[in-house]
């Protein structure tokens, strides 16, 4: 245990250690303020269980960090912007500093918008992190997400993290759709429209539901203001509510590393919080504050300025909805026409229901996943090694082929702009796509299956027979080999070690009955687990081994032989056998050629290569 | 990792987690622990390490100098001209010095953390995530103990009585909510009545169609053939927001196009309801609502820029392409005395998307 020299310590603010002598650390004003905080709050024990937990590192861990500092910015920039919007669809007449829509009859939302625009210094800058900075922060997650799928981080005990970071996706787009309708301009109107048609397609409930959300018929005079509400108030916060709650849950749990030498399921390998992470997350704020800051002083987002107010009747055509609302845009698009029947003297609008059953099937099925995947495995044991997405094919293949079916319903939000583009028919682009929804995800699952097989087949070489050296060797016999060198001790552990399970073969219980449920997960599990590598023994590795060293030798011999004769041709019979090691060319290969022969005495005629050669 | 079970074992002499369909690999490969840590340029070089620091301290001296550059463009580029160009100036110089003090932070930091920092890794051991036996014991002894002492579990009929009324107690605040949406009153006997709302739009017989948004009548000959207008009704230019102009315009849009009669099909009972050619259909969706508003004037076929459902105006207005399901309600329309086309009622079904009660 490394860090037990750093536990030993005394805790830092109780009684400081002790530079020169009786000076406590940081100085008298430091070590007394430390002390009067800890007599009051036990704030060392804290500072103990914390200040060096040890967090393991890869680039991959950081994607989540980009979410986490994408919220900070949004929550800063959003606090701002409440001191000067108006949550209120009341009339009034624009008489601001922009000239185009000095006048013009709007709701205050979107006046204190354009006020924030163009009347307040930096408040066209806030309004666009802030807007910037929320497509990064749902951005974050997405890619953390498939982090952590991917690579089965959310495998026990993490599985209900996994929920609560998924509901934090889900929040975090409603955060999104809520504040994208705020400043009640012609886009943001029309969203709201479509939301209000969707919401009115739903069986029994639907009309109703609009009536109460809306606060009277479409679009009414309260939306804005209870978007609002729900935009600053309710959902951060729960949002961050959640947040902490995923946070503490990861300190709790540890974080997931990937195997390595010294690197298992039982030990953290990694930096102390501080001072390494503290100084590396905090300074990944600062950079993905100053990289949105960026963003918004150089590409503007949502110039409302150029939509106007929202009135039912204008809308332009080419508008996409922000990135993330994308995928439900597309379901709705990709219905076929005239799903829709009158039955029971009701209107069963299947365009709508379809769409908002396969998607919230979809986003269940996401949530539930390793609930699922626990169940077919039967494994009860703890996972603390972030997998390597293909020694678990299957699941990378199911991610896949869902990534796959998101990207098609994306894609479909914009059928418009494909079709104008590219010069395509509008039935076309969407015939292709609705084809590609189902098509897509079963190609995407056998290519990628395929695929992390192959690479572990690939791994299992490389571990067993070396790598491909790249250097060709000319065998007495004429054959030409390429020398394979083995791989070092900790790359090769990397590779061999891993998990991998068996189907389940369905045993009777106590009663003689096979249940339907082991039935099921029985063919569940083949078809998870029945094209697997078994993992590397060190009796396959050693035999491996010994036989690659009986190889390398072989040819080591032969082409000691070879060189030594070349030599002997060369007039130098006592040349080294390795080139001449003058510390600049250290990968030069052994070639007789390289070998420098001696001046020869004055008189005599030196050798060459060709009459050497026809001596022979 | 099939060889270890658990996490500290000896910890949790109890619990022996299942492995499930894991494979148990007998003969596991040997871990020859962490790899020997190796020297960074930094912690080799006394020149690179003092070139390092002297790089980490500069970069947080430039971000004072862009922090104190943003500061100045606050000043320097005013927007109050209402000129665009002044405004991007403000954004573009404020936002490029924060910009740049932030950055300048984030990669000092990153950049000491990396370069001058010790990397020497630690190794901590986990704990299984499961509490000690002794602990779990002593909170299931936690449950028990209460359990006696409040007769929780047995006393059934307190038990439940308390839980009913705390679900009950629920019920009235949600109630409250019903308050989202008015009720119907004597001045507004529909308002509560969402099926009515829907139902019913502004236009009724002898209405004027008048131009959107300037509201001016539209007189059946200043229409040429082939022309699309965005309608409303004359009396809309009368309803002011508060009364709910943009609710009613949002039910009452509608799309007037004149064609040549021969071109229409139309069925025998709506032959009343266009007037030499000109044909008036709702502009509001039959899919999510959005206004159809793109006409082509070559295919007579209208577009909905949102979701892309396509409608033939020569036949009813009937879907032929897109998620939409059915046909654009029409506006019998006729022309009155003075020869502006006016409403011969309102329409016969629902405007909009589908609805549950729809019928």
């Amino acid at each position: 245990m490394s860090t037990s020299t750093v536990t030993e310590q005394p805790a830092a603010p109780v009684a400081p250690v002790s530079r020169n002598g009786d000076r406590p650390l940081g100085g008298r004003f430091i070590g007394a303020t430390a002390n009067y905080i800890d007599e009051r709050t036990s704030l060392s024990g804290f500072v103990k269980e914390l200040g060096r937990k040890i967090f393991p590192d890869h680039w991959s861990f950081m994607l989540g960090e980009i979410a986490l500092w994408a919220f900070v910015v949004v929550l800063l920039s959003g606090t701002f912007l409440t001191f000067f919007f108006q949550a209120s669809m009341v009339e009034t007449h624009y008489n601001g500093a922009y000239l185009p829509m000095r006048g013009i009859e709007m709701s205050a939302a979107m006046a204190s918008t354009l006020e924030i625009s163009f009347d307040l210094r930096g408040g066209l800058l806030v309004r666009q992190m802030h807007h910037w900075a929320a497509l990064v922060f749902v951005a974050g997650i997405g890619v953390h997400m498939l982090r952590v799928f991917f690579t089965g981080a959310f495998r026990k005990p993490r599985e209900l993290n996994w929920v609560i970071g998924f509901i934090l996706f889900i929040l975090a787009m409603g955060e999104g759709f809520t504040g994208y309708s705020l400043p009640d301009d012609v886009l943001s109107g029309n969203g709201l429209r479509i939301i209000d048609g969707m919401i009115k397609g739903i069986p029994i409930i639907g009309t109703w539901t609009s009536f109460l959300l809306f606060g009277g018929q479409f679009p009414g005079d309260a939306i804005v203001g209870r978007l609002y509400t729900l935009h600053i108030l309710l959902l951060p916060a729960i949002l961050v509510g959640l947040l902490v709650l995923h946070l503490m849950l990861m300190v709790i749990n540890k974080h997931t590393q990937f195997a390595g030498a010294g690197r298992t399921n039982s030990v953290v390998v990694g930096y102390p919080m501080m001072p390494v992470y503290m100084s590396k997350m905090g300074g990944f704020l600062f950079i993905t504050f100053g990289v949105i800051v960026l963003i918004a002083s150089l590409f503007t987002i949502n110039p409302i300025w150029n939509y106007g107010p929202y009135d039912p009747s204008p809308v332009s055509a080419g508008t996409q909805p922000d990135w993330y609302i994308g995928f439900a845009d597309g379901a709705l698009r990709l219905v076929p026409p005239g799903w829709e029947i009158v039955f029971l003297d009701r209107t069963w609008s299947f365009n709508i229901i379809v769409p908002l059953v396969v998607l919230g099937l979809f986003i269940v099925l996401v949530l539930i996943y390793p609930f699922i995947e626990a169940w077919v495995t039967g494994d009860k044991r703890e996972h603390h090694i972030a997998q390597r997405p293909r020694n678990s094919a299957t699941r990378t293949a199911i991610g896949a082929a869902g990534v796959t079916f998101y990207a098609v319903l994306w894609a479909a939000a914009a059928s418009d702009i494909i079709a104008t583009h590219f010069w395509l028919t509008m039935e076309g682009v969407i015939h292709t796509l609705q084809a590609l929804l189902i098509l897509g995800p079963v190609i995407a699952y056998f290519v990628t299956k395929r695929i992390c097989i192959a690479l572990q087949k690939k791994d299992r070489e490389i571990a067993l027979h070396g790598y491909e050296s790249g250097r060709i060797v000319r065998l007495p016999g004429g054959e030409y080999i390429e020398v394979h060198q083995p791989v070092d001790d900790y790359e090769r552990f990397k590779l061999a070690d891993f998990d991998t399970y068996e189907p389940l073969v369905v045993r009777p219980n106590a009663k003689g009955q096979i249940p339907w449920h082991e039935n099921l997960r029985a063919s569940i599990s083949r078809w998870f687990f029945e094209d697997r590598l078994t993992p590397v023994t060190q009796a396959e590795l050693d035999a491996a081994l010994a036989h690659q060293h009986h190889d390398l030798d072989h040819i080591a011999a032969e082409e000691d032989l070879e060189i030594q004769a070349a030599h002997e041709r060369a007039g130098v019979p006592d040349a080294p056998h390795k080139p001449l090691d003058d510390g600049k060319h250290g990968e030069v290969p052994v070639r007789p050629s390289n070998v420098i022969v001696p001046e020869p005495e004055p008189g005599t005629k030196p050798p060459r290569n060709r009459e050497k050669e026809s001596d022979q | 990792m099939a060889h270890e079970d658990d996490p500290l074992e000896h910890e949790r002499a109890s619990w022996k987690p299942s492995p499930g369909l894991a494979v148990a690999v007998t003969d596991p490969v040997h871990n020859p622990g962490l790899p020997p840590h190796r020297e960074r340029m930094t912690d080799k070089d006394p020149a690179s390490m003092k070139r390092a620091v002297r790089a980490i301290y500069t970069l947080f001296y430039l971000s004072i100098a862009g922090s104190i550059w943003a500061i100045a463009a606050y000043m320097l580029f005013p927007i109050e001209s209402g000129r665009i160009v002044d405004i991007r100036n403000n954004n573009l110089f404020i936002g490029l010095g924060i910009a740049f003090a932030l950055l300048a932070i984030g990669v000092g930091a990153i950049h000491w953390s990396k370069a001058v920092m010790s990397d020497r890794e630690f190794v901590e051991p986990r704990h299984a995530t499961r509490g000690r036996d002794t602990t779990r014991e002593a909170a299931i002894k936690a449950f028990a103990d209460a359990d006696a002492e409040s007769g929780f579990g047995r006393r059934a009929m307190v038990r439940n009585s308390l839980i009913a009324a705390l679900v009950a107690s629920v019920v009235p605040g949600v109630v409250l909510f019903r308050g989202l949406a008015p009720f119907n009153s004597p001045e507004k006997p529909h308002a509560g009545d969402p099926v009515y709302l829907l139902e019913h739009t502004m236009w009724k017989e002898g209405m004027r169609l008048a131009h959107d948004p300037s509201g001016e009548p539209i007189k059946a000959a200043d229409l040429t053939l082939g022309s699309a207008v965005h309608v409303i009704p004359e009396a809309l230019a009368e309803v002011s927001h508060s009364e709910g102009y943009l609710d009613e315009k949002a039910k009452a849009l509608v799309l007037l196009v004149r064609l040549l009669p021969e071109q229409l099909t139309e069925s025998e009972d709506r032959k009343e309801w266009s007037y030499n050619g000109i044909v008036a259909y709702s502009k509001v969706c039959t899919h999510v609502g959005c206004p159809v508003a793109l006409y082509e004037q070559q295919t007579h076929h209208l577009l909905c820029p949102c979701h892309q459902s396509q409608f033939d105006v020569t036949d009813h207005a009937k879907v032929i392409f897109g998620p939409a399901a059915r046909p654009l309600p029409q506006l019998p329309i006729t022309v009155d005395d003075e020869g502006y086309l006016v409403a011969r009622s309102d329409f016969l079904e629902p405007v909009g998307p589908s609805f549950w009660e729809r019928h």
